[in-house]
């Protein structure tokens, strides 16, 4: 990984409200590199949306410190931080595209506030709206377009003025599973073609895997974990890890003494292996959850398990999936 | 009716008109800063300063409970200043202007109110100053609730210019009141009010209009 693009120092948030103070984030400390897409998760109300909006200081962190490029965005005047964020661009769940400005002119939006000229804007702003698929629609307004094409003129319009990085606060939430695959899609281009370090926010497992290098899980205001994704997924330390990883299909499996989830990677996923388990151990299991997923390129399954409720049973069982080095952990 | 009377009737429509704009157009370029500083002053606001937002908006408030007719009486002297005499048409348009403007300014703070957070937000994330999210941003996208807004303030001046006739004015109102109740000509005093009806409706119904032609949400 070259050198950090984003770091966060023991970065925190307490708001002051009338009904006292709510600590959103703190000890916070991730560093983010150059060119990775970086990917945020957490249940609501973890604090994600308050740690991507620290990061360009639309709200100012009651400690700790944001490194931007090297800069303490701390330090920054209002014209210099005005400056740095205009090299790192955002888009939001709910699009937030000017409802009386047209496709073009939403684009060309940030080039007019730092002083580009008319015509080089319209160039900038087609040649961007190109590579989002909407240049047949720059003269549409937002109100007669999709959800994802929406998506897309805001993701056109963070990069026009060529930032750095592209945050992306819960950006495919509001899209059906197919516009969601298409957005992370894009998202992915960008990232290869244009070298802009990603940073997704997200409480969907699925999203940091369809994209995602590393990610950090955030649980009340702390972050619980952090790693390459297959590590985290294949290895979840933190309870919270292990249910983001079981997902949404995964939210009824109760957790229990009796639970294991196992991980197979890609050579392993070719075998029989609960046929053999029961044959070998001659006890029944019963499967709680299973599903298959492609992280990093590479295809991953998992597994919950119910063991017998024989103490001696459930041992054996343990040595079987341990001798066959298939991973496994008590989800409890 | 003859063509004497019909050429008064026609002079009236015009200075009703003539009020009307002047004191619509001189309320909002009062009103709209105002406004705007109303909503960009207050707590949560793009540049939150109390002291600002209480003090205005107490004024306001204190200007807006003033009946007009006292206004009319207490802003003589300014009148004579500012216009130059304290009779005649034109000497109500600054107690007009002074009345209306404290209206417009609460009816542009609640248009201004409406433009959603969240492009306020993505604005900010672009690097917009302050000044840039006024002008650039909330103006613009209250546009089609500003004008919905003018065409109420707009009318409800028309009417109030009806008490031009107290300082010595013309117009609909006037020639309403004068002929109407003074001299009994019950037909000259219903021309002149129907006349006032249907310049209202058509201000309504046109701008109503334009408004919602301007606004790019509906399709
Ligand atoms: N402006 C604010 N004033 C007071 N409390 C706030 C404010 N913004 C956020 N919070 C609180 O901070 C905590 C974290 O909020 P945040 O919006 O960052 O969560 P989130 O992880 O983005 O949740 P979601 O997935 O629902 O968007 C919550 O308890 C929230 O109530
Ligand atoms: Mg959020």
């Amino acid at each position: 990984m070259a050198e950090n693009m984003i770091e966060l120092r023991g970065l925190g948030k307490t708001f002051k409200t009338s009904s006292g103070s709510v600590t959103a984030l703190e000890d916070i400390n991730l560093s983010i590199g150059e060119g990775e897409i970086f990917g945020i998760i957490g249940l609501s109300g973890a604090g994600k949306s308050t740690l991507v909006r620290c990061i360009n200081y639309l709200e100012i962190p009651t400690s700790g410190s944001v490194i931007f490029q090297g800069k303490n965005l701390g330090t920054l005047s209002d014209q210099e931080l005005r400056e740095a964020r205009r090299e790192m661009g955002m888009i939001f769940q709910q699009f937030n595209l000017l409802a009386q400005r047209n496709v073009l002119r939403n684009v060309t939006f940030p080039l007019e506030l730092s002083g580009v000229s008319k015509t080089e804007a319209k160039e900038r702003a087609i040649e961007l709206l190109r590579m989002v698929g909407l240049e047949d629609r720059i003269k549409a307004y937002p109100a007669q377009l999709s959800g994802g094409q929406k998506q897309r003129v805001a993701i056109a319009r963070a990069l026009a003025t060529r930032p750095k990085v592209l945050l992306c606060d819960e950006a495919t939430s509001a899209l059906d599973p197919n516009t969601t695959k298409q957005i992370l899609e894009l998202l992915k281009r960008i990232n290869r073609e244009l070298g802009v370090t990603v940073i997704v926010i997200t409480h969907e497992m699925a999203v940091i895997e369809a994209i995602c290098d590393r990610v950090a899980i955030i649980d009340q205001s702390h972050i619980a974990e952090e790693g390459p994704v297959s590590q985290i997924f294949s290895e979840p330390k933190t309870r919270i890890g292990k249910q983001l990883i079981l997902g949404d299909a995964g939210k009824n499996v109760e957790f229990g003494e009796r639970k294991v989830r196992l991980v197979f990677d890609g050579n392993v996923s070719q075998e029989p292996v609960i046929a053999n388990l029961v044959l070998a151990c001659k006890t029944p299991v019963n499967i709680v959850f299973a599903n298959m997923k492609e992280i990093d390129g590479k295809s991953f399954g998992q597994m919950v398990i119910e063991l017998p409720a024989d103490e001696t049973e459930r041992s054996r069982a343990l040595h079987f999936l341990a001798a066959n080095q298939i991973k496994y952990e008590e989800v409890r | 009716m003859d063509s004497q009377m019909v050429s008064m009737m026609w002079e009236g429509v015009l200075e009703t008109l003539y009020m009307t704009l002047w004191s619509t157009g001189l309320a909002y370029v009062i009103g709209i800063p105002l406004g705007v500083i109303l909503v960009v002053t207050e707590e949560g606001g793009i540049r939150p300063i109390k002291p600002l937002h209480d003090i205005l908006g107490f004024f306001v408030n204190i200007f807006r409970s003033i009946p007009f007719i006292i206004l009319l009486f207490l802003m003589l002297p300014l009148t004579l200043i500012l216009v130059g005499t304290q009779i005649g048409s034109i000497a109500i348009i600054p107690p007009l202007t002074a009345s209306a403007a404290p209206y417009v300014a609460r009816m542009v703070e609640s248009s201004l109110k409406e433009v959603d957070a969240g492009v306020i937000e993505a604005a900010k994330s672009m690097g917009a100053s302050t000044w840039q999210i006024i002008y650039k941003v909330l103006l613009p996208e209250a546009k089609p609730s500003l004008l919905v807004g003018a065409a109420i303030v707009m009318t409800t001046i028309l009417g109030y210019t009806a008490m031009a006739g107290m300082c010595g004015g013309g117009g609909l109102g006037a020639i309403a009141a004068n002929y109407g109740y003074y001299r009994w000509q019950a037909d000259v005093m219903i021309v002149a009010t129907i006349l006032l009806v249907v310049i209202v409706q058509i201000i309504q119904e046109l701008w109503m209009r334009g408004a919602k032609a301007s606004d790019k949400r509906i399709r």
